[in-house]
């Protein structure tokens, strides 16, 4: 339990330490050591509990709940005179009905409630915790060099570096304590605590635009956060005693009774994983420092939505709202894919893609059977690997050529030839074959076909990963084309940067290369222990993908090994004459210069376009689910 | 999932081998007497069957020249994973990870295409992404379809399987054949690329690859034709002669199609692509996953 | 082994032609000649060609788009030059921007005369190049030898 409660408690002390640092390398030190603290911290977690299964801890109730109660109530506070100080009435209202909700739960209900086993670690949890200590801790060190950049570039953006950084540990203390915590109570906690993270991190520049993404965040997180609290009282009501706040008991205690409260929290799941219609606050946190982003999109935030959802999968199992909750994921899945084509942004491209896998993880959970959830907790590592790494490549591109679209990033390999190998590996992870987003698809579609509907999902996915092909290969050969200009930048790029890209590239690879480990250690056994049967790809198939792994690491050295220069030429221009840089005369001697540019078919795949159809279908979607699981209580039925 | 394929890891290997060996005289004969019925239909005389040999033959005593070195390299790639997947497929292995393997072959022929910098070869990378996206749902459906009707993914299973799949298939059949015309690279929808001369394309997609590198492409093709007209088999397993005749039968059609089409727009590869997935292949599925399901 | 002969593929360029040879170029294709017979092909792209087929003279404007065109063909080459205009200029040989023929730009192997050239001997001077292109595959072969050693 020690090694828990460290995980927890470390990074908050390491956050308020920071809190008190100015700006100088001792803190960069302090980053760069606590990170490796705490990634060390969930390796040994790993170590040493792996083969424990799930452990419940009688962590005491009392007095930590009302410590916690307290800081609610203090968050509240600060998020009502923020609200009030924005004039943004709306959030004011949504926090003034949370803590209504929370604040009637603790003056009724709360009395009789002792929950004992508080906090519990299993497979799951181990997962989590390293995705988040070794991911988080990375995107924390490359922060440190990134925000000294930031504020060279942005001058007019007030130096706010301490605040950051204390929210930034803060954060991962919170996401610890997400994943340990067996308490539904503190489960919600540190889920508020995350949504005031985000907040505050998204409006870190304080510009009118950072400020009102904050707030759309904290509005839509804040549905779900209410959706969350009302779970409560239901519990609260069904179980005098509390027992039924113990994340386990509820999960066991049959499907007639948890499938209210799992409805609700998934709901909150939801809307914390940017599933339409509430997608719309991912998209715009893009406008905060990229490390802000790769830390939401890969190993915080977002990963607690789906999180608590696969956590609640064995309860959706067979149920009608999990179907359509399902189907929500599923939308998203398609839709989000669709969008990222048309969009040139690339940290637009990075948000819908996330949001896109993170529908397709809702559907494997919310559907829920063994195999399912076994491609669900693949999708959440592979992706967090990979994602990660995308954003921070992006960050230190924009930050040396002072854009981020996608247009000007050809010749990234002539420019950043390091850096575009980093990111064409990203992106090959997050789509191609031998690597992990790909088989957890592939596990998908088998799953699906023996699922409920499943050939609706089948198709769902036969469309969305044709799709995803389409946007991330035409990215990548932006990247990969080699420009007959352009001279090698990469000198400038700083030393903590390349520590932490690197570590990210080895271990997108190395993903891949272990999956069958990682399967076999923690996630077989997880399910297992859940449902009594689990899911595994057959040997044949892991002995063919480990072989193109090795033949995608081999094949490079060709490169080195053939004999003979072949004659270089020019590419064909239709004969005209050209300068080195592409540039020719065009008629009536005009000069002109060649230049490319990708497909993103805005009349049909167009944000707007699509949102205006998928949004409503979500709304609907999760209105049937709700709809279904109040009548079926009226009916003493689980629908 | 968590199921071994039937049929033993010996005849796997070696039907994997001949793949290997046998695939490039296959295709490159079918390729041959593409030309030549071409021709007929034409009514030319038409090149020797053996002709596609002797093209790629004279490619590799050509001088290598190439725009970056890189292009060889993802070429290279291209082929052996061209000849993975294939080799794969007739050692019997999962549908899905033949079709998801195939998919990493183009995308490395449409990587070497953007590394050129070339105008033409990067219309062409574009649209071969666009082909790619265009084919891919109907080639899963394939895959699923199958599956639910002979209960396994594993194409050793699937070719042996007593089930008339095409009974059950119909509608992902025409639909494969459909996408089969997308993936041969024939009009209407041979919009990445073009056989013919005096287009705006040039040559698309291969227009910067020139001598051995070429040579490779081309092999590569004739994998990939056998491949595709071993998923015909697929439908027809039951039968092995009859599904001979139709892999006959199919191949004579699309170059019926070849010579009958001009090449549209891209627009239309897409909506053919995935309007014959959402209608065809997608309503037989509904029926099947009803008969399968037991519902 | 000699595959180039049995495989030449064709760049067509007109460079300033009266569109009269042009016709009878493709003319080779049509059924009645097929040139497809002999494996020939018209390929439309320099790094795929053999045989660089050139109809019409050369002008100031399209001199560099010739030389840059040739340049651009693999090794081994051959370039026909096709119709009188190619060979030396025709009839337009006079005029204020023409070069003269296509030897004025590139090293042409096989000229094939006429106004227009005839199907039949564009056909008998491309399978004249055919032999040309074979010497010089051994040419480079020899010389890449040299290399090796
Ligand atoms: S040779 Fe005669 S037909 Fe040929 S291009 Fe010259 S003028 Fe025209």
């Amino acid at each position: 339990m020690n090694e828990l409660i460290f995980l927890i408690l470390f990074p908050c002390i390491i956050a308020f330490i920071l809190l008190l640092l100015p700006n100088n390398r001792i803190r960069d030190a302090i980053v760069a050591l606590s990170g490796l603290v705490i990634s060390i911290g969930s390796i040994y977690l790993f170590a040493t509990s792996f083969t424990g299964g799930s452990v419940y801890f009688p962590f005491p109730f009392e007095p930590t709940a009302q410590v916690m109660f307290v800081i609610e109530m203090a968050i509240a506070l600060l998020l009502l005179y923020l609200g009030v100080k924005f004039k943004q009435y709306i959030a004011v209202l949504l926090v003034l009905v949370q803590t209504a909700v929370m604040l009637y739960f603790e003056m009724t209900m709360a009395h009789g409630l002792e929950p004992m086993r508080n906090l519990f670690i299993d497979e799951f949890s181990i997962i989590m915790a390293l995705i988040i200590g070794i991911i988080g801790s990375l995107i924390a060190l490359y922060a440190t060099s990134y925000m000294n950049t930031y504020h060279e570039h942005h001058p007019e953006v007030r130096d706010r570096r301490r605040m950051f950084f204390f929210v930034i540990f803060v954060f991962l203390s919170a996401m610890f304590g997400l994943v340990f915590s067996n308490n539904l109570l503190w489960v919600f906690f540190f889920w508020e605590i995350t949504t005031l993270s985000s907040f505050l991190l998204i409006g870190y520049s304080e510009s009118e635009v950072a400020t009102n993404n904050a707030f759309l965040a904290l509005k839509l997180n804040l549905l779900g956060g209410i959706a969350f609290a009302a779970s409560f009282l239901y519990l609260a009501s069904v179980d005098p005693s509390g027992g039924l706040l113990e994340l386990d008991t509820l999960i066991a205690s049959g499907q007639s009774i948890a499938i209210v409260p799992a409805v609700l929290i998934c709901f909150a799941g939801l809307t914390k994983a940017a599933q339409m219609p509430f997608s719309a606050w991912l998209v715009g946190a893009m406008v905060a420092p990229t490390p802000v982003s790769a830390l939401l999109h890969s190993s915080t935030m977002v990963k607690a939505g789906v999180y608590i959802i696969v956590r609640f999968a064995p309860v959706l199992l067979g149920t009608l709202a999990g179907i359509a909750f399902g189907l929500v994921g599923a939308v998203t899945f398609l839709v989000a894919s669709a969008i990222a084509i048309s969009q040139t942004n690339a940290k637009k491209v990075l948000a819908y893609s996330t949001i896109a896998n993170l529908g397709l993880i809702v559907a494997c959970a919310s559907v829920g059977t063994p195999e399912l959830v076994w491609a669900a907790i693949m999708l959440i590592i592979f992706h967090a690997v990979a994602k990660s790494l995308l954003f921070l490549c992006v960050g230190t591109v924009e930050h040396r050529t002072g854009s981020r679209d996608i247009e000007d990033m050809d010749g990234l390999i002539v420019r950043f030839p390091k850096i575009a190998v980093m990111m064409a590996t990203g992106i090959a992870g997050m789509f191609l074959a031998p690597f992990g987003m790909l088989i957890s698809k592939w596990a998908a579609i088998e799953g699906f076909i023996d699922a409920p509907f499943g050939i609706v999902f089948v198709t769902i996915l036969a469309f969305g990963s044709a799709v995803t092909v389409f946007f991330w290969a035409k990215w990548m050969g932006k990247i990969l084309s080699v420009t007959p200009y352009g001279e090698n930048l990469e000198g400038s790029v700083s030393r903590a940067k390349w520590v932490v890209l690197s570590s990210l590239t080895v271990l997108t690879v190395l993903a891949a290369l272990l999956f069958p480990l990682v399967s076999s250690v923690l996630i077989e056994p997880y399910v297992l222990g859940i449902y009594g049967e689990t899911a595994r790809l057959a040997q044949d198939n892991i002995i063919i993908m480990l072989l193109m792994i090795l033949l995608l690491l081999i094949l490079p050295l060709s490169l080195y090994t053939s004999s003979k220069e072949s004659r270089k030429l020019p590419v064909y221009m239709g004969g005209r004459p050209t300068t080195p840089d592409l540039k020719f005369a065009g008629s009536l001697g005009i000069q002109r210069e060649m230049t490319t540019r990708n497909y993103y078919f805005e009349e049909y795949f167009g944000e707007k376009k699509l949102l205006h159809y998928s949004n409503p279908l979500c709304v609907l979607l999760i209105l049937v689910a709700a709809a279904l699981v109040a009548w079926g209580m009226s009916q003493g039925v689980v629908m | 999932m968590g199921y071994e394929p039937g049929g033993g890891h010996v005849t796997s290997i070696i039907t994997a081998l001949a793949f290997v060996v046998l695939a490039p005289l296959v295709g490159g004969l079918v390729a041959g007497v593409d030309r030549k019925i071409t021709a007929r239909m034409q009514g030319r005389v038409g090149p020797p069957i053996l002709q596609p040999f002797y093209d790629v033959a004279k490619l590799f005593e050509k001088e290598d020249v190439t725009v970056t070195p890189s292009q060889n390299l993802y070429i290279v790639a291209y082929l052996v994973f061209m000849i993975v997947s294939g080799a794969y497929f007739f050692a019997g292995g999962d549908f899905l990870l033949v079709i998801f393997a195939f998919t990493l072959a183009h995308v490395f022929i449409v990587l070497g295409a953007y590394a050129a910098y070339s105008p033409y070869s990067h219309i062409g990378a574009e649209r071969e992404l666009i082909t790619l996206m265009a084919y891919e749902p109907m080639v899963i459906f394939t895959a699923v379809g199958l599956y639910m009707v002979t209960g396994s993914f594993y194409i050793s299973d699937i070719a042996t399987s007593t089930v008339p799949a095409i009974l059950y298939l119909p509608g992902v059949f025409v639909g494969f054949l459909v996408i089969l015309t997308i993936k041969l690279r024939k009009s209407p929808f041979d919009i990445s690329t073009s056989h013919h001369a005096h287009q705006e394309l040039v040559k698309g997609l291969t227009t910067e690859f020139a001598g051995p590198v070429l040579g490779k492409i081309e092999i590569a093709h004739w994998y990939e034709t056998v491949v595709l007209l071993g998923m015909i088999y697929l439908f027809f397993g039951f039968n092995p002669v009859l599904a001979i005749v139709v892999i006959a039968l199919a191949y004579l059609l699309e170059i019926f199609i070849d010579n009958t089409f001009s090449r549209m727009k891209w627009q239309w590869t897409m909506k053919s692509g995935w309007g014959v997935a959402a209608t065809l292949g997608f309503l037989n599925l509904v029926i099947v996953y009803y008969l399968y399901m037991g519902v | 082994m000699a595959y180039l002969k049995k495989s030449p593929w064709l760049l067509h360029y007109d460079a300033s032609s009266c569109n009269g040879c042009d016709i009878e170029l493709l003319a080779c294709l049509t059924p009645l000649y097929d040139v497809e017979r002999f494996g020939i092909i018209n390929t439309g792209n320099p790094k795929h060609a053999d045989v660089f087929v050139i109809t019409g003279g050369i002008n100031e404007l399209n001199r560099e788009v010739v030389k840059n065109t040739y340049e651009q063909i693999p090794d081994p080459k051959v370039v026909v030059a096709v119709g009188i205009c190619a060979c030396s200029g025709g009839v337009f040989r006079e005029c204020y921007n023409m070069a003269g023929g296509v030897d004025q730009v590139i090293p042409v192997d096989v000229y094939v005369p006429g106004c227009a050239a005839r199907p039949e001997s564009i056909i008998d001077g491309i399978v004249k190049a055919l032999g040309i292109l074979e010497e010089k595959r051994e040419e480079m072969k020899e010389k890449e030898k040299k290399h090796g050693n």
